[in-house]
C-alpha cells in the first residue's frame, strides 16, 4: 500500500495554492490518476519520485517510510526504485537506444525482452533524434521498466502511439507488471486507457 | 628568429587549459544548480577578470605573491616556491585571469540541459557523479571544447597580467606577447611581425578547427 497525505504549496495560473493529497494505492496494481489540467497530477508523481519535495506530510510505501516533513527524512531518489515516464520523454541525446537500457540493467537477456515488447529491435543503435515520437515515447517506457523498479511512475505515456501498437504494447506491458508485481500509477487525461484492468484516483480541483 | 617565446606561450596555454578543465568544469556545475548567494558572490568573482583592467589584476597578484607578502611569504616558506617572475607564477595568473572563460560557456551548457535529463538518471539509481560522467558531459561536449579552446587562445593573447607577474625573463617568462612587446621597444618591427603573425595564425587554425568541428561532429541529436 501506498499511503500519502501531503501538502505541496504549487504556483498555479491562479497563483499560489495549496495542493493537499491524502489516500491510499494498492500496490502490485494499476491506478489511474485523472483530473483536469493543472490540478497537480504530475507533480503528484513527481513526490511520489523524490523529485518534488512536500511542504508537509508523510508518505509511505509498503509500510516503509518514503518522506516525513516533521523529522525532515526523504529518502533518496536512488534508493525509492521507482520508474518515472516523463510527460516529454526526457531522453538521452547521447545514448543510443540500447545504451539507455544499458544504462538501466546489465541483463542483456532482460533487454532484449524490453526490446520485443517495445518492438523496437531493429532500432537498437539509434539514437533518439532518429526516432518517431511514438518509439520516443516506447523508449522512455522501455528504459523505465529496465531497473525493474517496484514502482512505474507514468506520465500520458501513451499519447504518441497509434491504436494497433497500443493495445500491442499495453498487453504485453500488462503481463510483465503482473509478473514483476509492479505497482502503477498512470496520469491519463484519455478515459478509456486501461479502464477495467485498473482503479482509478481522481484529482478535482 | 627565437621560437622560445612561442613555445613557451603554448606551454603555458595547454598548461593552463588543462588545469581549467579539470577545476572549471567541476565549479560550473555547482554553479548551474539552485541559485543561493554564496554561488552568485562567486560567479561575480570569478567574472571579474572579464571586466578588470589586467594591470589591475596583475598589481593585487604580484602583491600576492611578493615572499614579502602574506602568501607569497607563505608559499616560500613553507613550499620553497617562489610566484613573482616564475612560470609557477605565470601559470597561477593565468588560471584565475581565464577562470571566466572556462566557468561561464560550461556553466551556461549545464544551464541550459533539460532538467528532467538528470532526474531521470536520478530515478535509475545513478548517482549525481554518475549522472554527471553519463549524462551532463556527453551532451554539453561542444561547449565545454569551446571553453577549452577559449581558454587556450586567450592564454595565448595575455599581455597585462604576464608583464606584471612574470616580467620578461627569456626561458622563463618572455612569452610571444611579451617578446612582441620587446621587439617594438627596441624598434625591431621584423621580429615583432613575425612573432604576431605566428600568434595569429595559431590562433586562427585553432579557432577554425572549433567551427569545423561544432559544425560537423556535434550534431543537435534532436535535429
Amino acid at each position: 500500500m501506498i499511503e500519502i497525505n501531503i501538502t505541496k504549496r504549487i504556483k498555479t495560473y491562479k497563483g499560489w495554492e495549496d495542493l493537499n493529497i491524502n489516500t491510499q494505492f494498492e500496490t502490485g496494481k494499476i491506478t489511474r490518476i485523472t483530473g483536469p489540467s493543472g490540478v497537480g497530477k504530475t507533480t503528484l508523481l513527481k513526490i511520489l519520485a523524490g523529485l518534488v519535495t512536500p511542504n508537509q506530510g508523510v508518505i509511505k510505501f509498503n509500510g516503509e517510510l518514503w518522506f516525513d516533513a516533521k523529522t525532515k527524512f526523504s529518502r533518496r531518489i536512488q534508493e525509492r526504485n521507482v520508474g518515472f515516464v516523463f510527460q516529454d520523454y526526457a531522453l538521452f541525446p547521447n545514448m543510443t537506444v540500447e545504451e539507455h537500457l544499458k544504462y538501466g540493467t546489465k541483463d542483456i537477456a532482460y533487454i532484449d525482452q524490453l526490446l520485443a515488447i517495445g518492438a523496437m529491435e531493429s532500432f537498437r543503435q539509434h539514437l533518439p533524434g532518429k526516432l518517431s515520437g511514438g518509439q520516443q515515447q516506447r523508449l522512455a517506457i522501455l528504459r523505465a521498466l529496465s531497473t525493474k523498479p517496484a514502482l512505474l511512475l507514468m506520465d500520458e505515456s501513451f499519447s504518441a502511439l497509434d491504436k494497433k501498437l497500443k493495445s500491442n504494447l499495453l498487453a504485453q506491458l500488462m503481463a510483465l507488471f503482473a509478473a514483476q508485481g509492479i505497482t502503477v500509477l498512470l496520469v491519463t487525461h484519455n478515459e478509456g486507457e486501461l479502464e477495467g484492468e485498473s482503479g482509478v484516483y481522481n484529482m478535482e480541483e | 628568429m627565437d621560437f622560445e617565446p612561442i613555445f613557451l606561450s603554448l606551454k603555458l596555454a595547454l598548461i593552463t587549459t588543462a588545469i581549467l578543465l579539470v577545476l572549471g568544469i567541476p565549479v560550473a556545475y555547482w554553479l548551474s544548480g539552485k541559485s543561493t548567494m554564496p554561488k552568485i558572490l562567486v560567479e561575480a568573482l570569478i567574472t571579474m577578470p572579464l571586466v578588470l583592467p589586467p594591470s589591475v589584476l596583475g598589481f593585487y597578484l604580484l602583491l600576492a605573491f611578493s615572499p614579502n607578502n602574506g602568501f607569497g611569504k607563505w608559499l616560500h616558506d613553507h613550499l620553497n616556491l617562489q610566484l613573482v617572475f616564475s612560470f609557477e607564477g605565470l601559470v597561477l595568473a593565468s588560471i584565475i585571469y581565464s577562470l571566466p572563460f572556462m566557468i561561464s560557456p560550461v556553466k551556461s551548457a549545464f544551464g541550459h540541459l533539460p532538467g528532467n535529463l538528470a532526474q531521470a538518471s536520478y530515478t535509475m539509481g545513478k548517482t549525481r557523479w554518475q549522472t554527471l560522467i553519463h549524462i551532463l558531459l556527453p551532451n554539453i561536449k561542444a561547449s565545454i571544447y569551446t571553453a577549452a579552446v577559449l581558454t587556450f587562445a586567450h592564454t595565448l593573447g595575455e599581455f597585462g597580467v604576464v608583464l606584471m607577474i612574470g616580467g620578461n625573463i627569456p626561458g622563463v617568462t618572455k612569452v610571444a606577447s611579451i617578446a612582441i612587446y620587446d621587439s617594438v621597444e627596441t624598434m625591431d618591427y621584423t621580429s615583432a611581425n613575425h612573432y604576431a603573425l605566428m600568434l595569429f595564425a595559431i590562433t586562427f587554425v585553432i579557432v577554425l578547427a572549433v567551427f569545423i568541428f561544432n559544425k560537423k561532429a556535434v550534431k543537435n541529436p534532436f535535429e
